[in-house]
């Protein structure tokens, strides 16, 4: 079999016309942007007739021009899948190729935000986000990321090989190899890395592990940081003192000498990570049992079965988490022990929320100071309301906004740490596909082979940004009303 | 003001103590330890050897006193091991026990010596600091005025095309870490993959001489993470400022804008990105050890992970001294250098 070229046959007809219209773009900005130093602002002129009309000039032209290329180009971008997703692999190359596995991702996209757009007015926040092009670009990059890791992950959709499964003759081979063993996905859309494993595949479930660590991970930092940054800031005083100052502690700590301190085979077999994790993993159950109980405890009925209940269950959840086999934590019985995490992921876990607590708990205290000067703080204190149900019930709900637009930043950042992490080869094994170990794989032959920490880096750079870019919109957004 | 000063070096000095006792601990843990007497001494060792390994050079004291000699506030140990010969800590540099000194712990500027890179811990961290500081001053030469330049451009006009693309390009930028960045940066710029191989992909040669050719990615891959992030918060703040009273006054009198901007406007937009820029310097640590590793330039970055992944115990700790004084430093010269900029708090 041939290998397959980027955009197969019909790259020979659409190339050159690509080629021209992204130059004409990228010509169309920067001209504008030049433009915009000296040419006259755009203003609106009132007709007789009450309608308004835009006076253009340069920099009027310059923009409808360009918003038709953009949109030339965006056409031509769909053409390209759809090319992908009819036409054979040899047909529509590489780029037509993962159009078409990436398919089944495609629809989901489609789907939701034609739902979403459709029904934006009663969805409050989320939906507003679909008034802002820059939120719904951030959106759709991060979606694509989770369908792509639920598709994979759950009904082993997408990835065209095992990421493990190493075929002879294809190390380091070039991107639209073909495979020459039958019975398998007839190419490697992106080339074989150095153990002549499939690039592509790996890529897809190198994501799996983000999308399934980076936000439990930032949720956990959260609740830390909320249960200790409201008492913090609520109260003030020697407490917040004591907790800045260890907060303090932890931000001035390098990060990347924390990581190489905690993560290092010999620390975890101390168990420090355990010990640690029993400590972290208790803030949910504090704060889940406080809120509840700050909330109904003048409904005893109701309160106390629902607390037992709830409880039971975080508490059942906390024990099988930190309890372990082979670490320093055992003391379940195994048929009580519901579940044992793999103990790299679980270190890399407690890592990753023991860097991040300290800035969320920065950030509530703040907002808590903020907050709590309120008149609705002060009426609900004359009401007689305890103190717990004003910093849950009161002062959390009014923190909302900013919260929201942290936690979408703080999962970008949480994907950095997580790369980091893998980019120096702590924590998970070294086979993992995900995306910091795969690009330190691909580093270390980089000057000779391109290919394979490409595809990674460019799939952690697009994640980030997406919630970068989502972050943005939801920050406008929430600022608009 | 000197209150103040007094009062943030008395807060430093108990983070520094707090932070240097828990890295103390993390690496002095009995398995690091062990780890260290079998390669130190040898491989095959048994437990009952480990342990009196250990406890003839004084690994088996209890942590305070281990610290307070490491530090040097406690006379430094002297041991008969359990094979006769007599050991003291101070007496490693070809000084006899008898003339050696009681203290010699990092206050008497005594570091310890690293057992992977076979050199004294001051000289490894002065020689490789200096390395750095090279890096970081070019960095500093990109980054700061790149960032500043392109906060106040989209600043100036808050809601304009500029405002827009540079806001995108901004994070673009922070939304790239450097491990991504510096892998995309010498697959295009350093390979001839995609017909460009116009700089070097390592920087090992750019220790003895460094030039545009061999230095330009490594600076640039850490500048344009930092930069993006200065570069917001200078546009927040110029944003502000040009909304401010006394440039509408200025607008109104007749002012020009390019006079409104450079006279008016930009020295109280410039306040705010000073403390950003300051504690900027904890995170261009991160990124000099990924750059430092990623292009092999062997300064203080590359030096903290040959000591934590060999277990060096004293490079590590002397590195960690260094870096949490860095990122303290750098925390009360942005609390010093707030209150100096800022008029309404310097007067009062």
């Amino acid at each position: 079999m041939e290998p397959l070229s980027w955009t197969g046959a019909l790259g020979a007809v659409l190339n050159p016309v690509v080629i021209i219209t992204v130059s004409v773009l990228a010509i169309t900005v920067l001209a504008q942007i030049m433009a915009g130093f000296f040419a006259p602002a755009v203003t609106l002129q009132s007709n007789t007739d009450g309608t308004l009309m835009a006076r253009g000039g340069l920099l009027g032209r310059l923009e409808t021009a360009l918003k038709w290329t953009f949109v030339l180009n965006l056409c031509l971008a769909v053409v390209y899948l759809l090319g992908g997703i009819i036409l054979s692999y040899q047909g529509a190359g590489i780029l037509g190729g993962m159009a078409r596995r990436l398919l089944p991702v495609w629809i989901a996209l489609i789907v939701t935000f034609a739902v979403s757009i459709r029904f934006k007015r009663g969805l409050g926040l989320y939906g507003k986000l679909f008034d802002s092009t820059v939120g719904m670009i951030g959106f759709g990059l991060v979606m694509f990321w989770v369908y792509a890791a639920i598709l994979s992950g759950l009904f082993d959709m997408i990835s065209t090989h095992d990421p493990l499964r190493q075929i002879s003759g294809l190390k380091n081979k070039l991107p639209g190899v073909p495979v020459p063993e039958d019975g398998l996905f007839p190419y490697y859309l992106l080339g074989g890395d150095n153990l002549a494993r499939d690039v592509f595949s790996r890529m897809i479930e190198g994501s799996q592990i983000v999308i399934a660590i980076a936000p439990l991970a930032t949720v956990f930092a959260f609740m830390v940081g909320i249960t200790v940054g409201l008492p913090a800031g609520f109260y003030g005083g020697k407490l917040d003192v004591a907790l800045t100052f260890l907060a303090n502690l932890i931000l001035a700590f390098p990060v990347i000498l924390l990581f190489y301190l905690l993560v290092t085979p010999e620390i975890v077999a101390t168990g420090i990570p355990s010990y640690m994790a029993a400590v972290l993993f208790i803030f949910p159950i504090v704060f889940f049992g406080v809120l509840l109980n700050s909330r109904y405890y003048t409904q005893p009925a109701k309160r106390t079965p629902l607390l037992i209940v709830v409880m039971a269950v975080l508490g059942w959840l906390y024990l099988s988490l930190i309890s372990q086999d082979g670490t320093a934590l055992t003391f379940l019985p195994g048929w009580l022990d519901g579940f044992d995490i793999n103990p790299g992921i679980l270190v890399v876990f407690v890592s990753v929320v023991f860097v991040n607590a300290p800035t969320v708990f920065r950030i509530v205290r703040g907002l808590t100071m903020d907050i709590k000067t309120r008149d609705y703080v002060a009426a609900a204190q004359t009401r007689g309301e305890g103190a717990w149900y004003i910093m849950l019930w009161e002062i959390l709900p009014n923190a909302r906004g900013p919260l929201i637009v942290d936690f979408c930043l703080r999962i970008g950042y949480t994907t950095i740490l997580l790369g980091t992490l893998g980019f120096f080869g702590l924590g998970l094994p070294p086979e993992s596909p995900d995306w910091g170990s795969t690009i330190n794989e691909g580093r270390k032959l980089l000057l000779i082979f391109v290919h394979p920490p490409l595809p990674p880096a460019l799939a952690l750079l697009s994640l980030v940004l997406g919630l970068n870019l989502l972050a943005d919109g939801l920050r406008e957004e929430s600022l608009r009303d | 003001m000197a209150r103040m000063i007094f009062r943030s070096l008395g807060w430093m000095v108990a983070t520094a103590l707090c932070l240097t006792f828990i890295v103390f601990w993390l690496t002095n843990l009995s398995p690091n330890l062990e780890k260290l007497a079998k390669t130190q001494g040898n491989a095959r060792m048994a437990d009952e050897e480990v342990i009196s390994w250990l406890d003839n050079r004084g690994y088996s004291q209890p942590l305070l006193v281990k610290y307070g000699e490491w530090l040097g506030v406690l006379p430094g140990y002297v041991i008969e091991g359990s094979d006769g010969e007599l050991r003291a800590r101070c007496s490693t540099r070809g000084l006899t026990i008898d003339d050696a000194p009681a203290f010699c712990g990092v206050l008497q500027g005594n570091w310890g010596f690293s057992t992977v890179l076979r050199d004294d811990v001051s000289t490894i961290i002065t020689t490789r600091l200096g390395l750095t500081g090279k890096l970081m001053f070019w960095v500093m030469m990109v980054m700061v005025p790149g960032a500043l330049i392109m906060g106040i451009l989209a600043g100036m006009r808050e809601g304009s095309r500029l405002d827009r693309s540079l806001s995108t390009v901004s994070i673009l930028t922070t939304a790239t870490p450097e491990y991504v960045s510096g892998v995309v940066f010498i697959a295009v710029f350093a390979t001839s993959t995609f017909g460009m191989n116009w700089f070097r992909g390592t920087a090992t040669s750019a220790m003895d001489d460094a030039n545009f050719n061999n230095f330009f990615l490594p600076v640039i891959t850490i500048a344009l993470y930092g930069m993006g992030y200065i570069a917001r918060m200078t546009r927040a703040s110029m944003t502000e400022v040009m909304t401010a009273q006394y440039i509408r006054t200025a607008r109104l009198k007749g002012v020009s804008f390019r006079n409104i901007v450079l006279k008016h406007a930009l020295r109280n937009a410039l306040i705010a990105p000073f403390t950003v820029i300051m504690l900027q310097f904890p995170w261009l640590l991160n990124g000099v050890v990924i750059v430092e590793t990623l292009f092999n330039y062997k300064g203080f970055g590359w030096t903290l992970v040959q000591a934590a992944s060999n277990n060096d115990i004293e490079l590590l700790l002397g590195v960690s001294v260094v870096s949490v004084f860095v990122v303290l430093i750098t925390q009360l010269l942005s609390d010093i250098g707030y209150v100096f900029l800022n008029p309404r708090i310097r007067i009062s």
